[in-house]
């Protein structure tokens, strides 16, 4: 077991960073990624994203059975009936079964996020390989080197933000202190809207992304002059940075069904 | 230990495992078949005119897009089933489609086509061509054969913005299926005969959105006027005909303030001329 979940982490560890984070109208999502073609960030239904990291064969498989799993759900009953909580449990119950029953677990880490009404009702919920749940709030790192990621976005992020502000302190997590930013064909940025009709989720793409970093950048330099070093917006931080991981680990897990 | 690769998530069905294509209405064909409509095809006898009928439903391509408009009335033989019954559906960002016939089994089906539609786009990182969305519909309309010869006839009419074009274009239907592409302007629907002959009349190729839905609304006035089953625009209840614009910018449902204007020029018009505007004899 313990070889497995070693073999899990590495897998997971190897690859680059995704970012999950709340800001004024929703929820960001921010995934350093070479290809436009194989997706790290995806659509799963009207309120519901999905971001992933690990082996793509096999995320992939998940976030394919969540769609199935949402859309069968919303015909059946009602589009409001499908929640990422729901899902959320779907996942944790595939990937417990296939961590514990199978030779080689799954070396994924998932976030489902679900945008409500305001932002008190959003939902981040991150799973690991062996089917925990852990409901984040106001962000969620994973993959890479993810405790660094966690440190560095801690610094940065604050309730309420603009998107512009959100995904500065993204992208400042994602880079390590002197390092380069990833260029904007290399980023893979997505939201679900609040405000958006119909579908919430929206991937930021083009012109419309260089005008956001553009005004990220702006937003940075406007900071800069009084005290970057001493990590300014840190000064107001988010409530939430108290302790470690959001929520406690194995022992807690909100699994509503089976558990 | 092989079967759980086969087969990773036991306790919930294919899920995890279906491999076939993108079609979300056939994925529920084999995991659970029962919630598609048109499964149970021995009725005792055909229902005729028992249930509730959605009448007329007009399209016309405008300038950059497409414009579909409905009546709002429902009927079960003589009677008036519903007065504010919204026939004219959103099935994604750029297309509609309004549907005429069996009300109950119309909504169901047009339920089904947008999650039909949406699922291809999740699953595959794009969206149909819009003759793959109109083929789509053809066989769900099909599918339906059986139940339509009971008297559950669906006929659709499907409209939506192709961007290898940037414009609009409309597909018909029948009972068997189709599709059958329609230039300019179609109707359908136990009034259309009356809204088609007012619309080659009144339609203006290339014309804006807004003289588009202008001359929708006065088919729709014309269509009610002489068939029974299209209900006219209720000046008291204030209802509407619900009327969409499908541009580049995607699916707009006008507000009913805004169609409430078209609706009472229109009406204004009527007073003084009650067969509405002469189109040039020469």
């Amino acid at each position: 077991m313990r070889d497995k979940a070693d073999y899990a982490r590495k897998g997971i560890a190897r690859g680059r960073s995704v970012v999950v984070l709340q800001y004024e109208h929703g929820i960001l999502f921010v995934a350093p990624n070479p290809s436009r073609a194989l997706h790290k960030i995806s659509e799963i239904y009207d309120r519901i994203g999905f971001a992933a990291v690990g082996r793509y064969n096999e995320f992939e498989a998940l976030r394919l059975g969540g769609i199935r799993y949402a859309d069968i759900n919303g015909y059946t009953y009602d589009r409001s009936d499908v929640t990422a909580r729901g899902l959320a449990n779907l996942y944790a119950q595939n990937l417990g079964q296939i961590f514990t029953e199978s030779i080689k677990s799954f070396e994924v880490e998932v976030v489902v996020a679900e945008v409500g009404d305001t932002p008190e009702t959003d939902a981040i919920y991150r799973l690991t390989f062996d089917g925990s749940v852990f409901d984040e709030h106001g962000m969620a790192v994973m993959g890479g080197q993810a405790e660094a990621v966690t440190t560095r976005l801690k610094e940065h992020y604050r309730e309420g933000m603009t998107l512009a502000q959100a995904l500065e302190a993204a992208l400042a997590a994602l880079t390590e202190p002197g390092g380069e930013r990833p260029p904007v064909g290399q980023l893979e940025v997505a939201v679900l809207d609040r405000n958006r009709e119909h579908r919430k989720f929206q991937r930021l793409v083009g012109s419309r992304l260089e005008t956001l970093l553009a005004e990220a950048a702006a937003g940075r330099a406007a900071q800069a002059p009084p005290a970057e070093s001493e990590s300014a917006p840190g000064a107001v931080s988010a409530p939430e940075s108290g302790a470690g991981p959001a929520t406690g680990p194995e022992g807690d897990i909100d699994t509503g069904s089976g558990g | 230990m092989a079967s759980h690769r086969d087969l990773p998530a036991g306790m919930v069905n294919h899920i995890f495992t279906n491999t076939g294509n993108s079609s979300f209405t056939e994925f529920v064909g084999s995991y659970a078949p029962e919630l598609l409509p048109g499964r149970n095809d021995n009725l005792a006898a055909p229902v005729g005119d028992q249930i509730a009928h959605a009448t007329t439903i007009v399209a016309a391509t405008c300038a950059g897009g497409v414009v579909m408009a409905g009546d709002r009335r429902a009927t079960s033989g003589n009677i008036i089933a519903q007065r504010e019954i919204e026939k004219v559906f959103r099935t994604d960002d750029h297309s509609c489609m309004g549907i005429a016939g069996a009300a109950s089994t119309g909504i169901e089906m047009a339920r089904l086509y947008r999650v039909e539609l949406e699922h291809y786009e999740k699953m595959e990182g794009r969206t149909l061509s819009v003759a793959g969305k109109a083929n789509r519909l053809a066989t769900m309309i099909r599918g339906n054969l059986a139940m339509a010869m009971q008297g559950l006839v669906v006929v659709p009419l499907f409209a939506a913005y192709d961007p290898d074009i940037d414009g609009g274009r409309i597909f018909s239907y029948d009972v068997g299926g189709g599709p059958y592409e329609q230039f300019h302007h179609h109707a359908i629907g136990s009034g259309s005969i009356f809204a088609r002959g007012s619309l080659k009349k009144l339609y203006r190729e290339g014309a804006s959105p807004e003289d588009t839905v202008m001359a929708l609304i006065q088919s729709l006035y014309d269509a009610a006027d002489d068939d029974s089953a299209t209900g006219g625009p209720d000046v008291t209840r204030r209802i509407w005909p619900v009327v969409a614009t499908i541009t580049a910018d995607g699916f707009r449902r006008l507000p009913d303030d805004e169609v409430a204007e078209y609706v009472q020029a229109t009406v204004a018009g009527r007073m003084t001329n009650p067969d509405g505007p002469v189109a040039p004899l020469r």
